[in-house]
């Protein structure tokens, strides 16, 4: 019912301008028997009405006798059929949404950064300096937030060292001027680690000197979730263009839906512009999507100049979709279709620096990786991302995706098969 | 009066080794208002010819003119006028049929509604279907809406009922016979010898890429000689002096052998069946079967292409 209710939302905002409250109600009711009588047509296919309300424009024609609208823009008619049957297609859904939220999720979990330092003690109850001594020492530790302190008997605390449950046993010694015994396992970083921590607090105790003042860096974009996720906004926008133009132009013409529109009055720039157009308006939605769940659970965000972010999504994406165009040129089956598709991104996932930096690879290889289209994207974002930069750090990867997105539409419209 | 089309040997060469001659100096004039179909085997090249006048394929040599205008210069002007339906379109799936009729109507100036274009093909019903969801038959009639929404001047279908049950073809005829009606050009193909008896008012037979046979159904089936037919079956074969006695009776203007049989075409049938029969008895030929009826645009297109089946499609 939630539905019906997003769908009404809707009207009741469009028709108080248009057409007053009273109209509102009459036009919210007549779509709820709409929808009633459509569900009845079809319920297996309900995932298709969110788009539909969504983005139809109303046509009940108790209230439009002709909408001019609806019928006059074949350029809106074009990217409506092209939203509405993405939209209409869960698995296409999935991939292009769910996939790079999952990934994100994955990696950005299994790469998080390590909590907040913490150095386990033990200490001994049963020693030279027995309980009195032990609660001295415990209550020293105390003041320094970083320890995690537990005291106990020696076979409690030789099998927890054992077990590496703590980095450090202290034996108290009977006195103050006799030295405390540490047993520790020197081959564990976090036992020389606690042994160095615990030995300055003590030698530093009675010292008039207070001690150091620490304050963390709070490097922003230093995580790998930070370095992945620009890369996967970079993904998205190739898989985007050349799935959502490259593929889907072949399966148009193996369908003969290509020819069947050369045969009417359409515009082929239109034809062209819609597939644009479409483009844009999903890689908006993922890239909300995909930003949108990294500021809520990495508290990743833009931190460059918000309009050099736009322009590198946008040049980026129109790229890939003159890529996309370009494969699909010619291409007369959706079999060779796929493989350019893949011989196309293949390389790229691995060389662009996607889930590690491209600068891995040795130096030679170094000046084809840098001229990909995709390593450009993905520097491009990155600077602006994590290091906060602004127009001057992309001018560079812009000038590349300018050149392969221009050289591509060229080609592809010079040697585009219509007919 | 200017013609719908005209198609001036027109030729089409597919590149290939060896290169595939589709179209052979094709010349072919169709009025405007009539219903035609252009009739053929499998490869004769009907595709290519319609695709050429549509415009969707380059000649390799001749002159097209569609509603007395040319490609070259008149492209867009003719494409409104057009309206076509491929011989195989699958139509975006996960569209209702409203939204593709919707769709076809926003590239066209003037044209019909989209209520209107489902109307006239019966569809309202499915409005809200998807495409996907569609019988076979709806998807034709889809598919015909689609190229009746611009309201078109002149309209192309190619092989609009195959594959389609007898009630969803006689629908399809329907809509044909109501464009007609309201005075506009039809172009179609088809197999079914019965649809372009019924449904054209002038017939092209088109084999090797050329035409070899044209005018209205009844003329053609006049052009065979008789317009009836006598068809028999004797035990074992007819001897040859029986044969040409046969062919000397009176009223026979050709007889051929079938694979059932012998097939007479005659002027007259009540006139040739006391003789034929006597004949026979006095050659001691059993006769073992003997139907008459009269000839359809099937004889006529049997006759011309032949009975083999074709290399290659």
């Amino acid at each position: 019912m939630c539905l019906f209710r997003s769908q009404a939302a809707i009207c009741e905002t469009a028709s108080n301008a248009e057409l007053g409250i009273r109209n509102a109600e009459f036009r919210v009711r007549g779509i709820l028997t709409e929808h009633k009588q459509r569900s009845q047509c079809h319920q297996n296919v309900s995932l298709a009405y969110i788009p539909k309300s969504a983005f139809r424009i109303p046509h009940d024609s108790r209230f439009f006798t002709h909408n001019r609208r609806e019928t006059m823009s074949p350029l809106w008619q074009l990217t409506l059929a092209r939203l509405r049957e993405f939209f209409r297609e869960p698995a296409a859904l999935l991939w292009v949404y769910g996939f790079p939220l999952v990934l994100a999720i994955t990696l950005g979990m299994a790469f998080r950064d390590r909590p907040v330092e913490q150095i386990r003690v033990d200490i001994r109850n049963d020693g030279p300096g027995g309980v009195a001594a032990a609660e001295r020492l415990s209550a020293l530790l105390a003041t320094d937030e970083r320890f995690a302190v537990t005291v106990s008997d020696q076979a409690a605390v030789s099998y927890r060292l054992r077990v590496a449950r703590t980095d450090l046993v202290v034996i108290p010694a009977a006195s103050e001027t006799v030295a405390n015994e540490f047993l520790l396992d020197v081959n564990r970083t976090e036992c020389v680690l606690a042994r160095a921590a615990v030995e300055s607090l003590t030698l530093r105790q009675g010292s008039p000197v207070p001690p150091p003042e620490i304050r963390t860096v709070e490097e922003p974009g230093g995580r790998y979730i930070d370095f992945l996720l620009p890369g996967l906004l970079g993904i998205n926008l190739m898989a985007g263009g050349l799935f959502g133009v490259g593929f889907l132009t072949v399966d148009m013409r193996v369908r003969n839906l290509l020819k069947r529109y050369v045969a009417t009055p359409m515009k082929r720039s239109d034809f062209l512009l819609s597939l644009m157009l479409s483009r844009l308006i999903f890689t908006i939605s993922e890239v909300v999507l995909l930003l949108g769940f990294a500021y809520l659970f990495f508290e990743i965000r833009v931190r460059g100049d918000f309009l050099a972010f736009l322009t590198v999504l946008v040049v980026g994406g129109i790229s890939f979709c003159g890529l996309g165009l370009l494969i699909a040129s010619r291409t007369r089956t959706i079999e060779a279709a796929s493989g350019f598709v893949n011989l196309a991104m293949l390389p790229m996932y691995i060389l662009s620096g996607v889930f590690f930096s491209a600068d891995r690879f040795p130096d030679f290889a170094q000046p084809f990786i840098q001229s990909l289209p995709l390593t450009a994207l993905n520097n491009a974002l990155r600077a602006i991302m994590n290091d906060g930069a602004g127009w001057a750090a992309i001018v560079n990867p812009l000038a590349i995706l300018l050149v392969w997105g221009i050289g591509c539409f060229t080609l592809a419209l010079k040697i585009f098969r219509w007919k | 009066m200017t013609l719908a089309i005209r198609c001036k040997q027109l030729v089409k060469t597919y590149p290939g080794k060896p290169p595939v001659e589709a179209v052979r100096g094709l010349d072919l004039d169709v009025n405007i208002g009539e219903c035609f179909g252009l009739l053929g085997p499998n490869g004769a090249g009907k595709t290519s010819t319609l695709e050429i006048i549509e415009g969707l394929l380059d000649p390799t040599a001749g002159e097209v003119e569609v509603l007395g205008m040319t490609w070259k210069r008149d492209a867009v002007a003719i494409r409104q006028r057009l309206g076509i339906s491929l011989q195989e379109t699958r139509l975006s799936d996960k569209l209702t049929v409203r939204e593709v009729i919707t769709l076809f109507r926003s590239f066209y100036r003037n044209g019909l509604s989209p209520d209107e274009a489902m109307a006239q093909v019966s569809l309202q019903e499915k409005a809200h279907s998807y495409v996907v969801k569609l019988s076979g038959g709806q998807k034709q009639r889809l598919a015909l809406a689609t190229a009746l929404v611009g309201d078109p001047d002149l309209l192309f279908l190619d092989e609009p009922t195959t594959g389609l049950d007898p009630q969803s073809r006689r629908q399809l005829w329907d809509v044909i016979r109501s464009l007609r009606e309201r005075g506009r050009t039809v172009v179609l193909t088809t197999h079914y010898m019965d649809e372009a008896e019924r449904l054209c008012d002038r017939v092209a037979v088109v084999d090797h890429g050329k035409c070899i046979a044209l005018g209205t159904p009844r003329e053609l089936i006049a052009r065979l000689g008789g317009e009836h037919l006598v068809e028999f079956q004797v035990d074992g074969e007819l001897p040859s002096a029986v044969r040409e006695a046969c062919e000397k009776l009176p009223e026979v203007q050709t007889l051929r052998q079938e694979s059932e049989g012998y097939l007479l075409t005659v002027a007259d049938p009540a006139r040739v069946l006391a003789p034929l029969i006597d004949l026979l008895r006095e050659n001691a030929v059993k006769l073992e079967r003997l139907t008459t009826r009269t000839a359809t645009l099937e004889d006529v297109f049997v006759s011309l292409t032949g009975r083999h089946l074709r290399d290659g499609q």
